[in-house]
């Protein structure tokens, strides 16, 4: 008996022991705060926000998730950073030339940017950094992606067939910066905003060793903010104004805290009382949120459309059978009842508010909707298909993905067309994502739910997707117009952007015509946010949100 | 004494070494590999990273040289995380899980006993049948289910506690109940159908024929008796409570390491995987240990082979 209440004794101990030593760390953090409110009677200029998951890496060479490129944007910056309207704004480079030829740059650099350890940032700094995300000892993922065909000789050098010095990046002294691309990149200039094309100081990455980046303590940062307390497992950090940067005065938020929350409704939960000052909402809450008076929806880059293999099915060979199915779905009732998110119709390849024409207007505004959700034109292309043919009944199998959202949305498609097309018999195939791209890479599927997310600011991250030879196309799409046009906008055309223009609204219209693909949604996310959460703007590619300019407004 | 427990550890390391074995090959049938821009590399360049992660060599390879890393205490470098170790990964997140686990162990054992005594003293009345309802409430209805609940009721509604996340220990309270109900509502009733028949028994007639004090015959006789069943419940609750912390950690938002294995599994991350399987499997072993321990503590009747103290 007195043995058995020992160990209680003992158990309740180290229980206590515990407890005390949680409420120890919470009510230093408490007192800290009040200290900090103290000191500023203005409004503190600290946001509150939730991160969907850890930071898993802040290696600029290595990141590959949204995560990771949010972060670095708002800690580094690179020759340029995009500003409110998606334009390139002054960053380390202060300008640029480009030669005659479109494929020398020569990047001025300022002398007045410092590393949070005091050094300048030189032209040096981006030469070891491009280098590093293109050699195979890094193991970069989209440091081969990002450069490859861009930057001279960065396949050849990822690939080991030339030493990494033969990397099209020179250093003209420390503030001028030449690179040499492969050919006339007109999208250059946006790509080196891009987490991977930021530079690195060689001496500190060299000192870290395999630890660089792994924690606030092995980091530098170059940016508006620096970190604080963060760890790449940690679930909770800050980012704090850096004082060092070159632009300092233009930043006025002081600090920023986030916690990792991957429960929507915790989310919603936490913004409710005031913890967070923004909370994403998942589609089944929407509902009991849209009329919140901070309900906003936030428009994405990301499209989603279906592939028609060409190749295994004898009917999607057959351009009436494409252009029937393209049509024959109500794209609205989708967006409206499965997505419920804010997402909106797609009704072309290149997304709503993406990139401008030369004279100013929304892309796809120019472009127009070429392919809706029309059911007398699709009944007319089946028949004409049917009788082309020689069949009352076609069987067609449908490969989606296999999360929640995505089997219903497979469901309703294939409900769509089986009652709008008569003789239609969809099989739908429901696999994890891994699975899905396998598939795709084979070729080994009739129609794909698919979708592309940009690269950087052009539409030739879209177009270029569907040429006869390229590496997503996996559909056996194949027009050699749709070709020459794409082709000639990275080459002949590529310093006419007029013209560059003409050919991508041309291509695009002879996908459609085509029916190549057939497009579905443009995402979107529903969000609350604090109307005190001022001048942070979404960016059409790289890091989410930029927080530079933003600000703390007046609680209401 | 001495050679029971090397015995045991012999045992567990053999345990172990098979279910480091399998899943390690289960692992390798899982579709799909580490990369996080999988559909936007060519196969060279994907070729080129699964050579820095060793995932080029031959499976029997890459098993030889993960078991050499486990012999050394090297769990390897997750893929997900660049350049951590899978054992920073574990220590990191290893406190608020075990923080959880082992208060709704105390908290639901202890309640649990306490609510099953109750109603086999009062059996049928009233008593019983509110402890066997909540009983039957907490086993059939998922511990998510009670998190999300409590969460809306004690700290939306209320706001008698955190919504969510970690740092203080009030933090802890709507977590560990929601852990806690499970095990609780086991505990009541091994408790109660154990009390009921212990109660019955001869030595209890005797003790009463004795003139033993109810309470001495409720806690000295019948409590001690109808305890070791409970303790051989012990272990599948603290495996659901492994599970559990999976879902109620995500839930609450906290740091623990349910939460990451979940996310490992989704990236394919295979060093975090195996580490945190081996991890789990540990943890039950050495539960399963401490139960065998406790047997003897309890009832000297069970002896340990060579148990001479």
């Amino acid at each position: 008996m007195k043995k058995k209440y020992a160990w209680l004794l003992a158990l309740s101990l180290v229980l206590s022991m515990f407890l005390a030593a949680c409420s120890g760390g919470g009510d230093k953090d408490t007192a800290d705060d009040s200290k900090d409110t103290a000191d500023k009677p203005k409004v503190e200029q600290t946001l509150n926000f939730i991160n969907g998951d850890t930071i898993p890496s802040m290696d600029p060479s290595l990141g590959t998730d949204e995560y990771a490129f949010q972060f670095l944007g708002a800690t580094m910056e690179g020759l340029y950073r995009l500003d409110e309207k998606g334009q390139v704004s002054d960053g380390i480079a202060t300008k640029h030339e480009v030669s005659e030829d479109g494929k020398t740059w020569t990047f001025t650099l300022r002398e007045d940017a410092k590393w949070s350890n005091g050094d300048p940032v030189t032209a040096n700094d981006f030469v070891y950094a491009w280098r590093r995300a293109v050699d195979p000892a890094t193991g970069s993922e989209y440091g081969p992606y990002m450069m490859g065909g861009v930057i001279k000789n960065a396949t050849a050098v990822n690939k080991g067939e030339v030493p990494v010095d033969q990397l099209g990046v020179k250093a003209d002294g420390d503030f001028k910066l030449v690179v040499e691309l492969e050919n006339a990149t007109p999208y250059f200039e946006s790509l080196t905003t891009f987490g991977t094309f930021l530079p690195l100081n060689q001496k500190f990455v060299e000192e870290k060793g395999d630890t660089f980046a792994t924690s606030a303590d092995t980091l530098l940062s170059n940016g508006p903010f620096k970190f604080s307390n963060w760890t790449s497992t940690a679930q909770e950090w800050e980012l704090v104004k850096n004082t060092d940067y070159w632009d300092a005065k233009t930043v006025k938020l002081e600090k920023m805290h986030y916690v990792v929350v991957k429960e929507s409704q915790t989310a919603v939960d936490l913004y409710e009382k005031g913890e967070v000052d923004r909370a994403g909402l998942s589609s089944d809450l929407v509902d009991q949120y849209s009329t919140h008076d901070d309900y906003t929806v936030e428009p994405d880059t990301s499209v989603f459309y279906i592939k028609f293999n060409q190749t295994r099915n004898k009917a999607l060979a057959n351009a009436n059978v494409r252009n029937a199915l393209a049509r024959a779905f109500d794209k609205q009732a989708l967006v409206d009842e499965i997505l419920n998110n804010g997402s909106i119709v797609a009704n072309g390849l290149v997304p709503k508010d993406f990139v401008p024409t030369p004279d100013g207007k929304d892309f796809r505004e120019v472009s127009g909707d070429l392919m809706k959700y029309d059911l007398d034109e699709a009944k007319k292309y089946w028949e004409k298909a049917l009788a082309e043919l020689g069949t009352d009944s076609v069987e067609i199998e449908f490969l989606g993905g296999d999360n929640e959202v995505s089997k219903m949305m497979n469901q309703y498609l294939a409900n769509q067309w089986t009652t709008n097309l008569p003789g239609l018999k969809v099989t739908l195939k429901e696999v994890p994502f891994e699975q899905r791209l396998e598939l795709d890479t084979a070729m080994d599927y009739d129609m794909q739910f698919a979708g592309w997310g940009p690269d950087f600011l052009d539409p030739y991250t879209y177009m270029n997707l569907w040429l006869t030879d390229g590496g997503n196309n996996q559909m056996g799409y194949s027009n050699p117009e749709y070709d020459k046009l794409v082709n000639e906008t990275a080459t002949t055309l590529a310093t006419d952007p007029e013209a560059r223009n003409e050919n991508f609204l041309k291509a695009e219209k002879i996908l459609f015509k085509d029916a190549a693909i057939a497009p579905v949604y443009q995402r979107a996310s529903a969000l609350l946010v604090s109307p005190k959460v001022q001048g942070v703007f979404t960016n059409p590619f790289g890091a989410t949100y930029e927080y530079k300019w933003a600000s703390v407004g007046a609680e209401e | 004494m001495t050679r029971y427990l090397l015995r045991r550890v012999w045992y567990m390391l053999i345990t172990l070494f098979i279910i480091a074995t399998f899943s390690f090959f289960l692992m390798k049938i899982l579709p799909g590999s580490p990369l996080q821009a999988e559909d936007k590399l060519s196969e060279e360049q994907k070729a080129i990273i699964l050579e820095k992660y060793g995932l080029n060599e031959p499976i029997p390879v890459q098993y030889a040289k993960y078991l050499g890393g486990l012999v050394k205490g090297d769990l390897g470098v997750s893929f997900k995380f660049d350049n951590t170790p899978v054992t920073t990964i574990l220590m990191d997140r290893i406190g608020p899980s075990a923080l959880l686990g082992f208060q709704a162990l105390v908290v639901g054992s202890i309640l649990g006993i306490i609510l099953g005594l109750l109603a086999s003293i009062f059996r049928n009345s009233p008593i019983d049948f509110s402890s066997t309802i909540i009983a039957v409430i907490g086993t059939s209805i998922p511990s998510f289910v009670f998190a999300g609940l409590l969460q809306y009721v004690f700290a939306v509604k209320l706001g008698w506690f955190p919504v969510a996340l970690w740092g203080t220990s009030a933090h802890t309270i709507l977590p560990t109940i929601a852990l806690a109900i499970h095990p609780m509502a086991t505990a009541a009733r091994f408790t109660r159908t154990e009390m009921v028949e212990v109660l019955h028994s001869n030595y209890i007639i005797t003790a009463r024929a004795k003139g033993v004090s109810e309470t001495g015959i409720i806690l000295k006789h019948g409590l001690r008796n109808a305890l070791i069943p409970l303790i051989t419940v012990l272990g599948p609750m603290a495996v659901g409570l492994m599970t559990g912390s999976m879902v109620i950690e995500q839930i609450f938002a906290i740091p623990g390491i349910g939460e990451q294995f979940v996310t490992s599994v989704m990236v394919n991350d295979y060093p975090t995987i195996m580490g945190t399987t081996l991890l789990f499997a540990f943890g039950f072993i050495v539960i399963i240990l401490i139960i065998d321990l406790l047997y003897g503590l309890i009832d000297p009747r069970i002896r340990l082979a060579g148990g001479n103290k």
